[in-house]
């Protein structure tokens, strides 16, 4: 039997999800006596195939294809794969680009898809641990069919130490370039701008708690007491109250401040995904149960309309 | 021009709550439109706005409950709205991707849109499989997480919002399903002339048997086996108290720790 797993990549670089899948494969194909065979499409596939090579890995194929990740090549060269080495389970990443592939890739294989995953157990049958309802419960789901698509969310899974020396293989896939109607023209980069969060040492960011763009003054205030700087959950920027360079979190900046003050932030994944590394994280919000509270070190369940202020009088604002 | 919106009314859970079986008890749920569906029904309304003779369209798989959520849709400019749902989809504990994708698709056959929109994911079980599936379905093109797009003649022009600001620039031919992201528009708050119109606008049930589909189209190997509270890995120090004094022992660690000083 065997697990396969497909890598990612983005503007020449491999991406850390890679090696957490094959953490997660490995794990999966030892409860299931299978092989651990890692893919990558596109780009310097031959270098990316040398770097997946990992403990516990048994094989990598790399399909030399075009440069960046094209969800059409992609969906290609992952059903060829799957035809000739008719894996029980395919793992692919959930991350942006696996949202662009993954299900395709079900559908044309007539598998049953599992998304965002934290957890699976195959002792018998697969069980795919998820979350529900902005991470308030945790679900699982069985699969009662012996194939599976899985994606996996990502910083779940440990990656496997360097070494061991699986073969790399090239795969020819042949992509029908008529099926190709899609093409990646450029990237951009948002974030830029006149402030840099990621360089600050206090972080007072604010959430969907602010309720009103007006509210934001309070926030200013505290930052101003502490010479701190102003950052906000991603809530706050759809809503255009701060701009996309003050934005926390996956899609927007990694930060690792000395103090993070997330202020009215449930703190799902995605935006934990961005201040995780902060040395401490103070929480203020009205939800015990919010999630931002397993990872604060100081919290406070309270309206934030009145701490804030508090907070801010406290130093002299 | 016809534009297809997949509208969902997801269960938002309140901040204390029960699990009930399966399922959070249905008095600690409510139930509202999509927030990705909501900016994705404003880009379907945008456009019509925009351009002459196009007709936007709502699809919702959901009992009656959701035509509550899906009068709201109408309320903001879509022109007329289909409900999909049957007593077999009622029995079902958990509405996969796969399947909800196979009842979409049904939809779009009849309706033969010109472009489809679809939130990333719903805010309830977010699968965020949905429009891809549906899109793979129709042996349309697609496009995932978008956050903006410009249509020219055949060809959506997308940003695709990846990690870490950086966005792809992609051309999808049309017909195609975008996968909407939030932050890209300003949803509008239905007017009062919206909602009074929303009233009178078309609203058509469709069964499986009207969709031309049978229970088979339900069919899954996935069962959805349990559902608990995680254990709170937090060790967070937590102040109790009136608010002047937490504030004052919170300002006392950020003190200790060197800020405002």
């Amino acid at each position: 039997m065997t697990v396969l797993a497909v890598a990612e990549h983005r503007r020449g670089e491999l991406r850390d999800v890679s090696h957490e899948l094959a953490g997660a494969g490995r794990e999966l194909a030892d409860a299931t006596d299978s092989e651990l065979h890692l893919a990558v499409v596109s780009g310097d596939a031959a270098s990316f195939g040398d770097e997946l090579v990992r403990e516990g890995v048994d094989a990598v194929h790399t399909v030399d294809y075009g440069e960046e990740f094209n969800h059409d090549v992609y969906v290609q060269a992952v059903e060829q794969l799957a035809d000739g080495l008719e894996p029980d389970y395919l793992l692919l990443p959930h991350t942006v680009n696996g949202l662009d592939y993954a299900p395709a890739v079900a559908e044309r294989l007539g598998l049953p898809i599992v998304t965002d995953a934290v957890g699976m157990d195959a002792d018998g049958a697969l069980e795919v641990t998820r979350e529900m309802y902005g991470s308030k419960v945790e679900t699982t789901i069985e699969v009662e069919s012996e194939r599976a698509v899985v994606t996996l969310r990502p910083a779940e899974w440990p990656q496997p130490p360097k070494g061991g020396d699986a073969p790399v293989e090239p795969f020819d896939a042949s992509i029908d370039e008529s099926a190709v109607r899609s093409t990646v023209t450029g990237f951009e980069e948002v974030a830029g701008g006149d402030v840099d969060i990621s360089e600050a040492d206090v972080l007072v960011s604010v959430g969907r708690g602010i309720e009103e763009e007006d509210n934001l003054d309070i926030v200013w205030d505290l930052a101003e007491a502490l010479d701190a700087t102003v950052s906000a959950s991603r809530p706050v920027v759809d809503s255009g109250w701060l701009p996309k360079n003050r934005q926390v979190g996956q899609s927007g900046k990694v930060v690792t401040p000395d103090v993070y003050i997330a202020i009215g932030i449930s703190g799902a994944v995605q935006h934990v995904a961005g201040m995780k590394g902060a040395d401490t994280v103070i929480a203020i919000n009205t939800d015990p149960n919010a999630p931002i509270f397993d990872i604060a070190d100081y919290g406070i369940v309270d309206d934030l309309f009145d701490v804030v202020p508090a907070l801010t009088e406290q130093f002299g604002g | 021009m016809k534009v297809l919106v997949t509208v969902t009314d997801v269960a938002v859970v309140d901040d204390e709550f029960e699990i009930d079986g399966l399922d959070v008890d249905d008095r600690y749920l409510s139930y509202e439109l999509n927030e990705w569906d909501d900016y994705a029904v404003e880009e379907a309304v945008q456009i019509a706005e925009d351009g002459a003779d196009v007709e936007v369209v709502t699809v919702t798989v959901g009992p009656e409950r959701s035509e509550e959520t899906i009068r709201k849709a109408l309320a903001k400019g879509a022109d007329r709205a289909v409900r999909v749902w049957d007593d077999a989809i009622a029995g079902r504990d958990l509405l996969d991707a796969e399947t909800k994708a196979e009842l979409l698709a049904a939809v779009a056959r009849e309706e033969d849109p010109d472009l489809i929109l679809s939130g990333v994911q719903s805010g309830d079980d977010s699968f965020a499989a949905t429009g891809v599936t549906l899109a793979e379905k129709l042996g349309e093109e697609w496009a995932a997480v978008v956050n903006h797009f410009e249509l020219e003649e055949g060809v959506a022009s997308v940003h695709r919002e990846l990690e870490g600001g950086v966005e792809e620039l992609t051309d999808v031919e049309l017909p195609a399903v975008l996968t909407i992201q939030t932050g890209i528009n300003e949803p509008r708050y239905a007017s009062l002339r919206g909602i009074r119109q929303a009233q009178n606008k078309p609203l058509d049930v469709q069964t499986l048997g009207d969709l031309g589909l049978d229970e088979s189209a339900l069919e899954t190997p996935l069962r959805w086996t349990a559902t608990y509270e995680p254990e709170a890995e937090g060790e967070a120090t937590v102040f109790e108290g009136g608010v002047d004094e937490t504030a004052g022992e919170l300002a006392a660690v950020l003190r200790e720790a060197g800020v405002g000083q």
